[in-house]
């Protein structure tokens, strides 16, 4: 093994426990009351949950895409700053703007 | 006679995504004239079709980019990665790599990033379905037994590491409320997981993605603790043990003496 430290049984031991008793949930509780539960805890001990939005969600081909749309070609389009890139900064004050070729 | 249709395939289809191919000759209209236009309606339906499958499959990074700037780097990606499989939602692994050296999207490092957890976000979606780990068999274990378990990951859970804020810029962006100004310069570590039907991704916090990416790839309990808290001293180890378990990252405890 090549880490360093190792971690005591002890400690080990105490974090599992510790993180069981976060998990743990009084009785059986429905699905629903489950999801709920842990929803509700996901923010605080785990940070940003994104649940994402699962409608039309299995990606292409699962749909008779329409094969209408025309394929503007050519060197003629612009970089258009249609996007929310602009609201997205990093500190040396560079935004992601998009340059025109 | 009409041409065998393996033939036929392999030389009606290398000009369909490069403009400057002639109309291959198999391709005629009545009396043997040209049919230049008719071979350009399959050429236009291949590159949408192909353009649209990477805008289904990167949404936020469209959203961010804009149209237009999506479609025209879609292009030229699809233009130089035809796809290799018949399934269009395999298409576009490559896409994430080509964002990063992409030169008009240099101004926006963490493009690429996001691209990666939204591909990542698609395949957690189409793994196979598996049940979490219950939290009992991690109760279950002898204390002094712990730090030898192995623990099995679940097919769809995946951790994506950025050094800029990917996984704030993701959320931002997978929704159409109004973006708020976002600092990109955060490194964040995102968790992906489907342990029902619905896919979650997550921000692991400091030590997690090194916890969680040992813990994957079957390294035992003690030594990604262990590892985690080399990378990082804030790393809390009962935390990142109930947000895993409780993201559904695994299946199942194993000893590895089977």
């Amino acid at each position: 093994m090549s880490a360093k430290n190792t971690v005591t049984t002890l400690v080990l031991a105490g974090a599992v426990s510790t993180a069981l008793a976060t998990l743990a949930v009084a009785g059986p509780l429905t699905k629903a009351e489950a999801d709920a539960a842990m929803a509700a805890k996901k923010e605080k001990c785990f940070g940003v949950a994104l649940k994402g939005q699962n409608d039309c969600a299995a990606g292409p081909g699962t749909t008779c895409q329409g094969t209408s749309t025309a394929d503007f070609q050519g060197n003629a389009w612009k970089f258009v700053q249609g996007g929310t890139c602009t609201s997205i900064e990093l500190p040396n004050g560079k935004k992601g703007s998009l340059k025109p070729v | 006679m009409p041409p065998e249709p393996v033939c036929f395939a392999a030389a009606f289809a290398p000009g369909l995504l490069d403009p400057d191919c002639r109309v291959p000759q198999v391709v005629t209209g009545p009396n043997g004239k040209a049919a230049g236009k008719r071979y350009d309606v399959y050429r236009n339906n291949v590159t949408v079709s192909l353009i649209d499958a990477l805008a289904a499959i990167y949404p936020a990074v469209q959203r961010i980019t804009g149209t237009d700037f999506f479609r025209a780097m879609a292009r030229f990606h699809v233009r130089s990665s035809p796809p290799t499989s018949p399934l269009l939602f395999e298409y576009g692994r490559g896409f994430p790599d080509f964002i990063a050296q992409y030169e008009h999207a240099q101004t926006m490092p963490w493009l690429a990033d996001v691209a990666r957890i939204e591909r990542a976000w698609l395949d957690a979606y189409h793994a196979r379905d598996a049940t979490p780990l219950d939290p009992a068999q991690l109760g279950a274990v002898a204390p002094e037994r712990l730090a030898d378990l192995v623990l099995i990951p679940h097919p769809a859970a995946q951790i994506v590491r950025s050094d800029y804020s990917a996984v704030t810029i993701f959320a931002a962006n997978r929704e159409s409320a109004p973006v708020d100004r976002i600092d990109a310069s955060t490194p964040e570590d995102a968790l992906i997981t489907r342990p029902g039907f619905d896919v979650i991704v997550r921000h692991l916090p400091a030590g997690g993605a090194v916890f969680a990416t040992c813990l994957t790839q079957g390294r035992t309990l003690g030594e990604a603790a262990a590892l985690a808290l080399e990378a990082s001293a804030d790393f809390d180890i009962a935390v990142n043990i109930a947000g895993l378990v409780e993201a559904g990252a695994f299946t199942s405890i194993d000893f590895g003496d089977a």
